[in-house]
């Protein structure tokens, strides 16, 4: 490890180190714009130029690696003049438009000229002017402040995988666009927002609603997909007003996807703010909650408790679970599920409905099967951790499923499930790859799992990893891609049919006739919910949609925004989201709204307060005991014997920007699909 | 003067015949399977005796960037670059070595790819050398019929393909990295160094870029040996360079000259002498566009060499003597070389990017006499502020002239400003 003094502070690093890391690591900060950790080092800016010794000039710390014996001045009044020179560079063509621009404030050009800066402007001639590209309905783009750091094109191109934005012309007309004023299609777009230094690229949605600094920030969890990214809730009041990423490098890194970012507008329309119950005349009342609570109790008496059967949702929180799963039991009532696209996972050991190897275990893996699986579309974090190991360590990457570009080479086997039997028998032209891997992974998508043969799969798919050495004492490279972000919770409590209980669709047919009379749904929207008109629906969630549709009570829950609750993760990571804003009008968290409901009907649930629920969470699975903490699964047998359907695949989700109540009412969301959508399909 | 045996070029102006039968008759490809069969060793050997520096105008010491290559592993390959970019305002001097002696060019890439390891060799010739791009397309051809080049090139035992690679008309791309990235296929835009190309340059593999002049005069070198080379001229600036004399001289011409003769014996004995006479010179730029001009007085004195004029604050650069007599605008002139460098520079790297335009709108405005002492003040500061920041050397270069404009020329700068500036 080479010794390097810098401003007089002799520090020891690591050789693979930049000047620009080392002095990070020493506590000294160098100013950047065109240098991002997550990206290639770029040295367009020169904002980070420092004195070494040996050089007559001044060097970029970001691209300089350190050797033993360096001398760095970051503080010498060559240095100062340097940083003075390039930002008045920087400035003479960006706008002084500031106050209006809503990069104000959170800045990098503002912060760095306060800190760095000359105190006049000596440029008096015309600045400038660079034509606005049309991006799409996710980023406003105002090019004039573009200061040419390349961080968005390096961004499109390394970790998104889709090389959307370029630079054209040369010199001072060089500027930032996409081919031919295309819309940006990548998923993961929003993030060019974060990481670019000036407001050249602000969002849309948010674009002149508020200022950094009237705004609360609220750690939290992403629920849109099952990877649980780390989101900051942006809110001014009760208004969410913008999602950002936070740092997670287990889980998202620095990036979230479009969908977690832009949603929330989802969360200001068609909300349910007060308990609701069918009239005689077949339209939903506005009620009081008692006046909710009682019929209800009023049609628990008349049907016996294994009558009633409860389907929970895709984003509901594990209090909630357990509370409804406690309530359900005090009923006598076994139906209970958490699976409304119905996969053939959950009854089996945890090892079997796991992302194993983690994600961040992802850049370790050599050789990655996609069987029925999109994570472009039902994990974009995910799909960006492989393509950041195929960019670092060149992975190869085969699928069988439908063909769906995703930003990396894939080799493509086919759409025919057959196959899997082959690779069993040893007999298909890829076993020789596997046979060679090292550390193989496959991704099992729901696509997959919710066929009739989905058992049969899964049991496919272990033989697999047994066969071709996917699961070794430190490695474990067998992964089910959940999309719900309750689903793993929903496992772990045994959120499941009981004994002579009913899974989701046996509770559809059975709705309304003898043996199922009452349906409880817990924010499940995502069922066919035809066959539930003759049964008394229950629906407790955040949003009128098709539950609630169809619901003779309507209790109104909270989003995820609103209410302190655990999540866990397709890995299963227990992770913990926090309140940002009061739920709207009379609308309650969920798991109080389940508490008070026993209470009406006697059946008193033990817990009382958040801490209550917590020790009940964890009594019922001590997985929920530790946060932010990953528990590997024992590798134990799971899957059914039969004979594969040789129907073709389907991925689980057609379309991205839209898989659930908050994303299908949000307008942002609906633009995305108008606009982004139409434009893929057109270049297919 | 250089006595007419030690001239390198005998058909630089092109009354010969440049095809592989000419150039045999001037005594090219002789005896080439000797020298190669002296070894890698001896080549280098005797190119770092010449004393040869790069004549692309930074004068690198030629036989010291071949030593930066990484030890041959004999698994990665290697590429010789022979940079053919000619684009420096003011030089012409490797267009007449493409056009009249691509046998030197292409004989010297043979020695030089044994020299380095390399089996494989481009030559980057600039998009608007369309002629010049025919003549080593034809002469390569000649060379590969007559095994010259291919397997086996000139029974050495050595295996050596040389490629023409033309550009597209960017001076940035005569920049040896911005000309690796042109040559990958992407925009050509310099690479951040370290690391050099000797050591990560074409698709990641080591690489030697060097000047077409530098690479020519490697078989003269080698034949008559490294201790002739280093007889002729001044010390550290050694052999022979061809110079390029334009501007208002009386006979423009290239010719091929000691290192280290006297700029005014140049311009009187080739240039015909200035245009009006020696007291009507009023400045000249010794090093094509990019290096500062210097006043008369320097004139008289000077050597042509890298070490003299760098003592003048200049610089041989490429050799390109631009003579500028007393009815030359300096302003003006200098204002339509920043313009150039405005319009060629790449736009990657801020100083340059942003720092070229405003240089240039302040000159022209200069030169219209609008402004006022500050402004001739800020103009310096900002040239101070792009040079020496920029992540290749066009900064610099667009740096220099206007230092040099300034440094010698400011009471013309101030006599001009008669008209206020509206502000």
């Amino acid at each position: 490890m080479p010794k390097i003094v810098i401003d007089d502070k002799e520090i020891e690093v690591p050789e693979d180190m930049t000047v620009l890391q080392a002095a990070e690591e020493a506590g000294i900060e160098i100013p950047v714009f065109c240098y991002h950790p997550k990206l290639s080092i770029a040295g367009n800016c020169r904002m980070c130029l420092v004195e070494v010794n040996n050089s007559p000039k001044p060097v970029a710390s970001c691209a300089m690696p350190v050797c033993e014996g360096m001398v760095v001045h970051t503080n010498t009044p060559m240095v100062e003049k340097a940083r003075k020179g390039v930002l008045e560079f920087l400035l003479i063509n960006h706008p002084l438009d500031c106050p209006i621009c809503d990069q104000g404030g959170e800045c990098d050009l503002q912060d760095i000229t306060m800190a760095y800066g000359g105190d006049i402007s000596r440029f008096d001639l015309n600045k400038r002017a660079v034509p606005d590209k049309e991006f799409g309905p996710l980023i406003e783009t105002a090019m004039n402040r573009c200061i040419q750091c390349t961080r968005c094109v390096r961004f499109s191109s390394e970790i998104a995988g889709i090389p959307e934005i370029g630079a054209t012309g040369r010199g001072e007309n060089m500027e930032i666009s996409t081919y031919i004023q295309r819309t940006i299609t990548s998923e993961l777009s929003g993030n060019m927002i974060d990481i670019c230094p000036v407001g050249a690229l602000t969002s849309k949605p948010y674009n002149f609603k508020g200022r950094s600094w009237e705004l609360s920030h609220t750690p939290s969890v992403d629920v849109f997909d099952a990877v649980g990214c780390a989101i900051r809730i942006d809110t001014r009041g009760r208004e969410v007003m913008r999602i950002l990423p936070r740092q997670n490098d287990e889980v998202n890194e620095t990036w979230i996807s479009d969908k977690s970012r832009f949603a929330y507008d989802g969360l200001k329309y068609q909300r349910l703010d007060r308990p609701y119950v069918r009239g005689e005349d077949g339209y939903l009342h506005p009620v009081t909650w008692e006046e909710a609570f009682s019929r209800i109790a009023d049609k628990l008496q008349q049907v016996r408790g294994n009558h009633v059967a409860a389907i929970v949702g895709d984003m509901v929180d594990a209090e909630a679970i357990v509370a409804l799963k406690d309530l359900m039991t005090s009923l006598g009532s076994p139906h209970l599920d958490c699976r409304q696209d119905s996969p053939c996972l959950g009854e089996g050991p945890r090892c079997s409905y796991l992302f194993n190897t983690t994600i961040a275990g992802i850049e370790d893996a050599d050789f990655c099967l996609l069987i029925a699986a999109n994570p472009r579309w039902e994990a974009p974090l995910i799909n960006a951790r492989i393509r950041k190991n195929y960019l670092a360590n060149a992975l190869r990457v085969t699928s069988i499923g439908p063909s769906h570009p995703l930003g990396y080479p894939v080799k493509e086997l086919g759409n025919d499930p057959l196959i899997l039997d082959q690779i069993v028998k040893g007999k298909h032209r890829i076993c020789s790859s596997l046979r060679a891997a090292k550390r193989p992974m496959m991704i099992l998508g729901q696509g997959a799992l919710r066929r009739k043969d989905g058992g049969v799969i899964l049991k496919r798919a272990q033989q697999i990893a047994d066969t071709y050495g996917f699961v070794q004492r430190t490695w474990n490279g067998f992964n089910v891609l959940q999309t719900a972000a309750s689903r793993v919770a929903g496992f772990d409590l045994g959120f499941l049919p009981g004994r002579k209980g009913y899974g989701v669709k046996e509770i559809l047919k059975r709705a309304g006739k003898k043996n199922i009379e009452v349906v409880y749904l817990l924010g499940a929207d995502e069922i066919d919910m035809k066959p539930l008109d003759k049964a008394f629906v229950i629906y407790q969630g955040h949003h009128g949609d098709r539950g609630a549709s169809v619901a003779d009570v309507v209790l109104p829950g909270c989003a995820y925004t609103e209410k302190d609750g655990l999540y866990v993760n397709t890995e299963g990571r227990v992770q913990k989201g926090l309140k940002a804003t009061p739920p709207p009008g009379e609308a309650k968290e969920d798991w109080k709204i389940l508490k008070a409901l026993s209470d009406k009907l006697g059946l008193a649930l033990p817990y009382r307060t958040p801490a209550e629920i917590r020790a009940r969470l964890v009594e019922v699975n001590p997985l929920f005991d530790e946060v932010d903490c990953l528990q590997p699964a024992r590798w134990e047998p799971f899957g059914e014997d039969g004979k594969l359907d040789p129907e073709p695949f389907e991925f689980a989700i057609q379309n991205f920007y839209m898989t659930d109540s908050i994303s299908r009412h949000s307008i942002t969301m609906a633009k995305c699909v108008q606009q982004i959508l139409s434009q893929e399909k057109e270049n297919d | 003067m250089l006595k007419a045996s030690d001239h390198i070029f005998t058909n630089l102006y092109g009354v010969h015949d440049w095809r592989l039968k000419g150039a045999r008759a001037r005594g090219d490809w002789d005896k080439t399977k000797a020298l190669i069969s002296k070894g890698r060793e001896w080549i280098i050997q005797e190119v770092c005796a010449s004393g040869l520096r790069g004549r692309g105008g930074a004068g690198f010491l030629t036989g010291r960037k071949w030593a930066f290559m990484p030890p041959d592993d004999e698994k990665t390959p290697r590429y010789l670059i022979v940079n053919a970019d000619e684009s420096e305002p003011g030089t012409c001097k490797d267009r007449d070595i493409l056009r009249f002696e691509p046998h030197k060019l292409i004989e010297g890439a043979l020695l030089t790819a044994v020299a380095i390891g390399a089996h494989v060799g481009y030559v980057y010739i600039r998009g608007e050398f369309y002629e010049e791009a025919n003549h080593v397309d034809a002469a390569i051809t000649e060379a590969y019929k007559a095994g010259l080049l291919g397997k086996n090139a000139a029974k050495s035992g050595w295996d050596f393909d040389l490629y023409v690679h033309r550009g597209a008309g960017a001076y940035i791309c005569g920049e040896e990295t911005a000309l690796l990235e042109s040559l990958e296929g992407r925009k050509g835009m310099p690479r951040l160094k370290p690391p050099f190309p000797a050591i990560v340059g074409l698709y990641g593999c080591p690489t030697i870029v060097n000047n077409v002049e530098t690479i020519a005069v490697i078989p003269a070198i080698l034949r008559r040996g490294g201790a002739w080379f280093a007889g002729i001229g001044t010390p550290n600036n050694t052999g022979t360079k061809i110079y390029c004399i334009s501007g208002h001289v009386n006979t423009p011409c290239n010719v091929e000259e000691a290192m280290g003769i006297p700029l005014k014996e140049l311009i009187e004995k080739y240039g015909g002498g200035v245009r009006g006479g020696w007291d009507n010179l009023l400045a000249v730029i010794p090093g094509g566009s990019s290096v500062p001009l210097i006043p008369k007085d320097v004139c008289e004195k000077v050597l042509m060499d890298f070490t003299s004029l760098a003592e003048v604050k200049s610089g041989l650069g490429t050799g390109g003597v631009i003579v500028m007599d007393k009815s030359t605008d300096i302003v003006r002139a200098i204002a339509r070389l920043s313009k150039f460098y405005m319009h060629e520079s790449c736009g990657q790297c801020t100083p340059c990017r942003e720092g070229t335009g405003w240089m240039w709108r302040m000159l022209e405005r200069l030169a219209d006499g609008i402004g006022t002492r500050d402004d001739i003040d800020r103009l310096e500061e900002v040239t101070y502020e792009i040079e020496g920041h920029a992540i290749c050397g066009l900064g610099d270069a667009a740096a220099w002239p206007v230092q040099g404009l300034i440094r010698h020329f400011r009471p013309e700068l101030e006599r001009r400003l008669t008209k206020k500036r509206i502000a």
